[in-house]
């Protein structure tokens, strides 16, 4: 086991720098493109770029260049936004972090909970109306883009019945820090979370429902109900509890790609100012050193969730350890 | 024993019976298919979408004569047999500036509404379909095309180029979906003359731009189980008979191991297509898919955002496109999936 982990850290920090390289070349050195163009202006003179080139490094030989980049992002954490040339950018990342993750922590509670009870639902339902209008639902969940669900929510609880009793609790649009008011936190994101958790619950209802049927016809659970133990038993000792195995390293990947920046669509739509927010406005002002961390931040949590959950699998499975 | 009678239908005929038709697995599939009278009907929706996507200038030029590409803002059409003007003075609710007209569900003036530059909403989001399903189509069909070839050459070949290509797709796969979208296209939306490689040369504006960047993206989503399929298709016994019988690569390849892995690529495509189609409108919406003067489905939603709590159907309408399109793709897709992999051990029913 401890080999495994080993071999799978040392892969690990392989592929993070393959990333910085690769996110590194797409950003300054893509064929046709000056990368200082988006700050010099539209007419800059010799000097101007010459400056800023020199400012970031970018007058160097190329491997000194990844590296000066990586300094700046790494250790000494100084690396300046183009848009504004006082503002640090790993500072406002970790800065805007909270946020995401908030965001993405409330939605994975949200989808665990009611996609764990609609795949039971309608694996056990199988074959009354129950299964296939859940399904339909699960299908319709997976089919819907975010952002435009976050609008429409916004049309509802922001607009349109914001006066009802419904939605008058809702807040205007933002984010507020946990430490700053905790029921303003929580008023805030339950809109945002359940837009968010939307299409999961829908794919992991999917999921849960082919892989509980599929383990129902395995020989354990026939001699479960032989040995005589409840229906009820069977199903959540023996049956969901394998069927969780596919559902949690699922689980492990969609977590990290959310916390990585799958949240950007709806950090915009309802203005939560978390990475993805910084992203976005990144995008607008072209902002290339915001946008190179805020993914190289987002690869780096991917990765980091890949190895944990190969490590979990090894963990509960070991047949998987000496591959 | 009405099994037994079954089984003994299908018993070799005796000299002179009727011959027993033999069923090629492909018409078996096909005929699955056509059975699923779900999926089916996701076909059916889809395929009406495009028609009426495509439609889009027919629409634009002979029923409501616009042109959804040009501001109007001094525009006007009739409601109720009355001339009114496209943007009004201080309809919203703070009565202040200008409100486009909202939806008058009448086909030949401003069915949907004008949107914030006074052009038609209803041609905007045709108009829209069409580039968001070419785009959508387009890149999952490159990326199919693509992952398929170097799937092959990696399954087939081994070592150093299944390394190379294998890593190469582990590194894409690291990336976030969107972020990845997101740098590429930041980048490469800025080049001041296109981009392009040798005299190939593709402009920003033109719908080429996105649709590569969505096929690059998903290369791995494809790369991977096609590649899983060809090393296994590769031990099967058939393959093993063909080496045997001296065939050249090239016959291994596209005789014995291709129609063998193409249905994963068929069960894969629709599925692929309806992502990509979220994922162009993802990056349209954040302004770095589809750009002016095309309009995307994702495009009108985000024109629609300024405008969501006066004049929501701007935003509402391609939205509701979208799922269509989608949902009718995602149950065709698992029809596909049924009728092609009937040894699966669990097929989702209806």
């Amino acid at each position: 086991m401890a080999t495994f982990i080993i071999r799978r850290m040392l892969s690990l920090f392989l592929v993070m720098f393959v990333i910085t390289v690769v996110v590194f070349m797409i950003f300054f050195h893509t064929p046709g493109i000056d990368p200082t163009r988006q700050i010099a202006g539209r007419n800059p003179s010799a000097a101007a770029v010459k400056e800023i080139k020199h400012q970031f490094g970018l007058d160097r030989p190329l491997p000194i260049q990844y590296l000066l980049m990586m300094k700046k992002i790494f250790i000494t954490r100084d690396l300046v936004s183009y848009s504004n040339q006082g503002q640090r950018i790993v500072p406002e990342v970790v800065q805007a972090a909270p946020a995401t993750l908030s965001l993405a922590f409330g939605a994975a509670v949200i989808w665990v909970v009611v996609s764990i009870l609609m795949g039971l639902a309608a694996a056990v339902f199988k074959g009354s109306l129950v299964d296939p209008v859940l399904m339909i639902l699960a299908l319709i969940g997976i089919s819907m883009p975010v952002f435009w669900v976050g609008e429409l929510a916004n049309l509802i609880t922001q607009s349109r019945w914001h006066d009802t009793f419904l939605f008058h609790w809702v807040p205007p649009l933002g984010y507020t820090p946990f430490v700053q008011d905790p029921g303003l936190w929580f008023k805030g994101l339950v809109i945002p979370w359940i837009t968010l958790s939307i299409a999961f619950i829908g794919l992991y209802a999917r999921v849960l429902r082919s892989s509980l049927l599929e383990v129902q016809n395995e020989d354990y659970v026939r001699t479960a109900r032989a040995k005589g133990l409840s229906e009820r038993r069977v199903l959540l000792r023996h049956t969901l509890r394998t069927s969780m195995i596919t559902y949690v390293s699922l689980f492990g990947l969609d977590f990290g790609a959310l916390v990585a920046g799958a949240t950007l669509l709806t950090e915009v739509v309802f203005g939560i100012h978390g990475v993805g927010y910084l992203t976005y406005q990144s995008i607008g002002n072209l902002d290339l050193p915001t946008i190179m961390v805020t993914v190289i931040y987002g690869a780096f949590f991917i990765v980091l969730a890949n190895a944990f959950v190969d490590i979990a699998y090894a963990w509960l499975d070991p047949r998987i350890r000496p591959a | 024993m009405a099994e037994v009678a079954a089984l003994d239908q299908v018993e070799p005929a005796s000299p002179g019976g009727p011959e027993v038709a033999g069923r090629s697995p492909w018409a078996l599939a096909g005929r699955r298919l056509v059975r699923n009278r779900v999926a089916m009907g996701g076909l059916v929706l889809f395929l009406l979408i495009v028609v009426v996507s495509f439609a889009a200038p027919i629409y634009a030029d002979h029923v409501a004569h616009v042109n959804p590409f040009e501001n109007n803002l001094n525009g006007t059409t009739i409601v109720n047999g009355k001339k009114v003007p496209l943007l009004q003075q201080g309809g919203g609710i703070l009565h202040l500036g200008e409100t486009p007209i909202g939806p008058t569900w009448d086909i030949h003036h401003y069915f949907l509404g004008a949107d914030q530059n006074g052009r038609d909403v209803a041609s905007r989001v045709l108009y829209g379909g069409r580039s968001s399903l070419i785009v959508g189509v387009g890149s999952a069909v490159l990326c199919c095309f693509f992952a398929t070839v170097l799937a092959l050459l990696a399954g087939f070949h081994g070592g150093v180029v299944d390394s190379v290509f294998s890593r190469s797709m582990d590194v894409i796969w690291a990336f976030p979906v969107l972020l990845l979208a997101i740098c590429v296209a930041t980048v490469l939306l800025n080049a001041p003359n296109g981009v392009g490689v040798g005299p190939i040369r593709v402009q920003a504006s033109s719908l080429w731009l996105p649709t590569l960047i969505i096929a690059f993206i998903f290369l791995p989503y494809v790369f991977r189980p096609v590649r899983g399929h060809v090393l296994a298709v590769s031990e099967k016994e058939y393959v093993e008979a063909a080496i045997a019988q001296g065939a050249s690569g090239w016959r291994l390849v596209f005789s014995e191991v291709l129609p063998n892995v193409i249905t994963v690529v068929i069960v894969l495509l629709p599925l692929i297509i309806a992502t990509t189609i979220l994922t162009e409108a993802a990056l349209s919406y954040l302004s770095i898919g589809v750009q002016p003067p095309n309009a995307s489905w994702g495009s009108v939603i985000s024109d629609g955002q300024g405008l969501l709590y006066t004049r929501p159907w701007v935003a509402i309408a391609p939205g509701i496109m979208i799922v269509l399109t989608v949902l009718a793709l995602n149950v065709f897709g698992d029809g596909v999936r049924d009728a092609l992999d009937p040894r699966a051990k669990l097929r989702i029913e209806g």
